[in-house]
């Protein structure tokens, strides 16, 4: 890696460790939610519709019930007996759970199939009889509002339309008058299509409910178990101290597990029935094309600039795809997430977006792929008008930016829609970034090939995230505020154990968040164990997405580490008879000022902590606490990107040769696991913006159902990373870091993208929808652009 | 039907259904829950294990035919107590996160310096091209490889 030297804190304990957790994984002995077998566990099939839109006139589970290896069926008419036929959403809407009136998207939920193999099960879906009547479906969000179109949720009381929310930010009036000042106004409609985190792992879930004890336990793939059990008592009436939920190693998440899905109240309805545990795992066809989608933005963005190509105003307007019942995962106050942070990098006067939400026949969720509560759309609308803008103005897209990025010394920064940006020095980062890439040299050669005919590209972007959901003064979800707790007991011999709230998909909790209390208590991290996925073993908390691990817990750990710390300031005082204003934290160390001789560490305090020494009065023993921590605000990431790609202009084939990303997340505690995060999205970046779509025909049929149609980059799409860093420390974090999960997702997309278009500039192509297929290519070089969402002419 | 396989070296014998897939077979049957079942359409390859000398996609085979044939896990592939030069390298270059596609990834990187111990990065690539990671963007992945090539093969 390429890049400002970064100071490594917390007493040598931060650095690019290897993980803890690979001893396990590579030996084949992880253990995933399938992985667990309980004695006499049965196995669930879901029943789902093959209709987008169809009223369901009856449903016979007859004869799956009498097949020899079927313990039981649960259709919508079972669970409307217990008021489970609906559950709310985590948007304050309601989705179903088994279908009871009508199905409204394609693979929606009908019948639960509990058998005593998974094969069974599967056999027995099949029995089931459903006549449907089939109606039409709205299968494209821009037809949504007309109308004439068939009304998706007549199950809500005087719904006359498809209309979710209307929400605005930012001041009109003030974004109005600057765009009529404005020497240029450019303006592009553009798509972000529907997409899929689509983990390697899918949903699942095993309910094991114990009468006797009264306790309901849960392994399930969650990425938020301390509010997935809040939402399960709140739904089945069990006291939250009887319900238990243990995520153990999740094979990825990307917000995928973030939501309640059908599935698992189902197991848990089957096995208080049968009081027997239930497994249920989705296949992948269901995991895509009923769980929850990304995305699925239609956007129109207009930039406003002076002739000398000063950015004065940024306005959007956007019509978003929620799917038939507004399931999106997000804090409460913001329907939209957190999209109007679309003023980006720039230094500019006003803007002003509006987002309308509808809903169509197509499966539910939104928020859910690495997209820090759709900042990824944000990053992508300003970073292509940059890029028109640049075009219109003859301008170098990099010039451009340099001219208007956010200088150091406007940090801390409210950017025009009310957004407290916490640090940053942009044009470092974007210096650094061109001078990896050799920027100048870049152009110079694209020039060359151009003069010869060849299609290369050259696509820069430049995002900022706000990332660590969040102030508890204005986020929740479904009241629950987006705090983080963490317990700390330090063992007699100086050992320590860290219990979190936040739960890993393979970010490496376990490693950092070692590193985090060693480096606050002078420990190896080999001396920190660190539990989490076990809600009867660790302090509530909101969970791991949103890039919030280290911004939240991370921040709860280390508060909790430094409590431990002063106790034993307190222990050491009175084991070296001093006063303990007289010691001074130095080298892991608790020493008498003056006398670095007298020195006690961890482990000997600890173990004095947990004798018979006489305390001061008031001084418990142990060296235990907790913390729970409240963000005073997100931390805001940022990063410049450089993507050179090369163009085949007959077959349309893209092919991308060089990507350059210089990331800027604060203090990295671990650099190499930091590394890992940005390599995986810019991954995503060139799946999106190249491959993954998950795309819709007339009828509402989902062509995205497998890995055949939809597709992901592999090894030989991706080229070989060129990464970079700078450290922009956090103000208010106590270690100073920034979450860096979704950075390159986040940012990289508009990087491909533009680099793409750069390339087909001299073909007159200004803009082109992802994914960029070569069919999409090809067509946008034809002038005529291909809708990327759906399968229509 | 009755079937034996040779699995790690260990032969078993078993009673079961024609249609069994050898994925759910060696998961379900015998416990060995270190290879993993990720798409059905042998697109992902998290269920990649030999059969005798070759990787395969075990969400397409199905157990029959591996009938007196031999099978090679994960939970086979370090030499007693001594890791395989694979499962170092995907330590020591991070070539894992979740470390769900984790072991399909380390058989076929096994085949693969199995047959060309000195692999070029692109012919790693191509090796691996056939599996899907969501974690890693397999820059780590062809590292680790690259690295085992380097560290005993």
């Amino acid at each position: 890696m390429i890049g400002v030297r970064e100071k490594y804190e917390g007493n040598g304990a931060y650095g690019p460790l290897t993980r803890k957790e690979d001893a396990r994984f590579i030996r084949g002995r992880g253990t995933y939610v399938d992985d667990i077998k309980l004695p006499g566990m049965l196995h669930a099939a879901i029943l789902r519709s093959p209709l987008a839109h169809a009223r369901i006139v009856s449903v016979d589970a007859s004869a799956a019930r009498a097949h020899p290896r079927v313990e039981a069926v649960i259709t919508g008419a079972d669970l409307a007996e217990r008021g489970l036929a609906w559950m709310p959403t985590l948007s304050a809407d309601v989705q179903a759970v088994l279908a009871t009136d009508k199905v409204r998207f394609q693979g929606q939920e009908i019948a639960f199939v509990v058998a005593h193999d998974s094969y069974a099960a599967r056999d027995a879906i099949e029995l089931i009889a459903v006549e449907y009547d089939p109606l039409p479906p709205v299968s494209d969000a821009t037809t949504a509002l007309d109308a004439a179109a068939p009304l998706v949720r007549d199950d809500v009381p005087g719904k006359l339309d498809n209309r979710v929310f209307d929400w605005t930010a930012g001041d009109k009036a003030a974004t109005d008058e600057v765009f009529a000042g404005a020497d240029v106004v450019v303006g592009c409609d553009m798509v972000y299509p529907r997409s899929h985190p689509a983990p390697l792992e899918t949903c699942g879930i095993i309910a094991d409910f114990d009468a006797v004890r009264g306790k309901l336990t849960l392994w399930s793939t969650s990425q938020a178990p301390h509010a997935h059990r809040t939402i399960y008592a709140t739904l089945t009436g069990l006291p939250e101290h009887k319900i238990r939920i243990v995520s153990p190693d999740l094979g990825g998440g990307f917000g995928n597990k973030v939501p309640i899905y059908p599935g698992y109240l189902c197991a848990i309805v089957a096995s208080m029935a049968t009081g027997k545990p239930v497994k249920w795992m989705e296949d992948r066809s269901e995991n895509l094309m009923s769980g929850s989608f990304a995305r699925d933005y239609h956007m129109h963005g207009e930039i406003a600039a002076s002739a000398a190509g000063k950015i004065l105003g940024l306005r959007a307007s956007v019509l978003a795809d929620h799917g038939a019942f507004n399931a999106t995962a997000q804090p409460t106050k913001f329907p939209a997430g957190f999209f109007h942070i679309f003023t980006g990098s720039y230094d500019l006067r006003a803007a002003f977006c509006e987002v309308t939400g509808v809903y169509t026949n197509k499966a539910p969720g939104g928020v859910a792929y690495s997209c820090s509560f759709r900042v990824t759309e944000a990053v992508y609308l300003v970073e292509r008008l940059v890029d028109v803008l640049a075009r219109r103005l003859g301008v170098d897209p990099a010039e451009l930016r340099m001219r208007n990025l956010l200088r150091p010394e406007q940090f801390p920064y409210t950017c025009p829609t009310g957004w407290q940006y916490d640090s940053g020095d942009y044009p470092r980062a974007l210096r650094l970034a061109m001078d990896m890439a050799g920027y100048a040299e870049l152009r110079r050669e694209q020039a060359d090939r151009r003069a010869r005919g060849d299609y290369m590209g050259i696509g820069l972007s430049f995002f900022t995230e706000g990332v660590g959901a969040g102030p508890r003064s204005h986020m929740d979800i479904l009241g629950l505020a987006m705090a983080d707790g963490a317990d700390l007991r330090v063992h007699p011999t100086g050992k320590a154990v860290l219990a979190i709230s936040v739960q890993t998909q393979g970010q490496g909790h376990e490693t950092t968040f070692a590193q985090l209390v060693a480096g606050e208590l002078g420990l190896s991290p080999d001396e920190v164990e660190v539990v989490h996925g076990d809600t009867d073993q660790t302090p509530f908390g909101l969970g791991t997405y949103g890039s919030r691990s280290t911004p939240v817990s991370g921040a709860a750990a280390v508060m909790a580490a430094r409590k431990v710390r002063d106790r034993a300031r307190i222990v050491a005082a009175a084991m070296l008879e001093v006063a303990p204003d007289d010691l001074e934290w130095a080298e892991g160390t608790w020493r008498v000022r003056g006398d670095p001789e007298k020195a006690l560490g961890i482990g000997e305090i600890a173990m004095a902590a947990h004798s018979s020494i006489e305390l001061p009065a008031g001084v418990e023993g142990h060296l235990d606490a907790s913390a729970v921590y409240n963000p005073p605000n997100l931390t805001f990431p940022f990063g410049a990107y450089i993507c050179v790609t090369d163009v085949d202009p007959d077959t349309g084939e893209v092919a991308v040769r060089r990507f350059v990303a210089v990331d800027d997340c604060g203090v990295r505690i671990n650099p190499m696991i930091v590394e890992g995060q940005v390599h995986r999205g810019l991954a995503d970046g060139i799946g999106m913006a190249l491959m993954q779509a998950i795309v819709f025909d007339e009828a509402g049929n989902c062509l995205g159902g497998s890995f055949m149609d939809y597709l992901l980059p592999t090894a030989k799409e991706c080229p070989s990373y060129e990464l970079g860093a700078t450290v922009t420390p956090s103000p208010h974090h106590p270690v100073g870091a920034k979450g860096v999960g979704e950075s390159a997702t986040v940012g990289s997309p508009p990087a491909v993208v533009n680099s793409v278009v750069d390339a087909l500039a001299p073909l007159g192509v200004v803009h082109a929808d992802m994914p960029l297929t070569p069919a999409s290519v090809w067509r946008a070089i034809q002038g005529r652009p291909l809708r990327p969402d759906l399968a229509v002419e | 039907m009755k079937l034996t396989v040779t699995v790690n070296g260990t032969d078993h014998t078993r009673e079961v259904e024609p249609r069994l897939l050898l994925i759910h077979f060696l998961r379900d049957g015998l416990g060995l829950t270190g290879s993993h079942w990720g798409c059905d359409t042998s697109n992902c390859g998290a269920c990649v294990v030999w059969l005798d000398e070759t990787p395969v996609k075990s969400c397409t085979v199905l157990a029959a035919m591996a009938d007196g044939h031999r099978v090679r896990t994960v939970e086979g592939l370090a030499d007693g107590g001594r890791l395989d030069p694979v499962q170092e390298g995907f330590t020591q270059c991070h070539g894992l996160q979740c470390g769900f596609c984790t072991p399909g990834m380390m058989l076929t990187a096994r085949w693969l310096l199995d047959h060309n111990p000195s692999p070029s990065e692109a012919e790693v690539r191509e090796a691996i091209s056939g599996q899907i990671c969501r974690c890693t963007g397999y820059e780590n992945i062809v590292r680790s490889v690259l690295w085992a090539s380097r560290n005993g093969g």
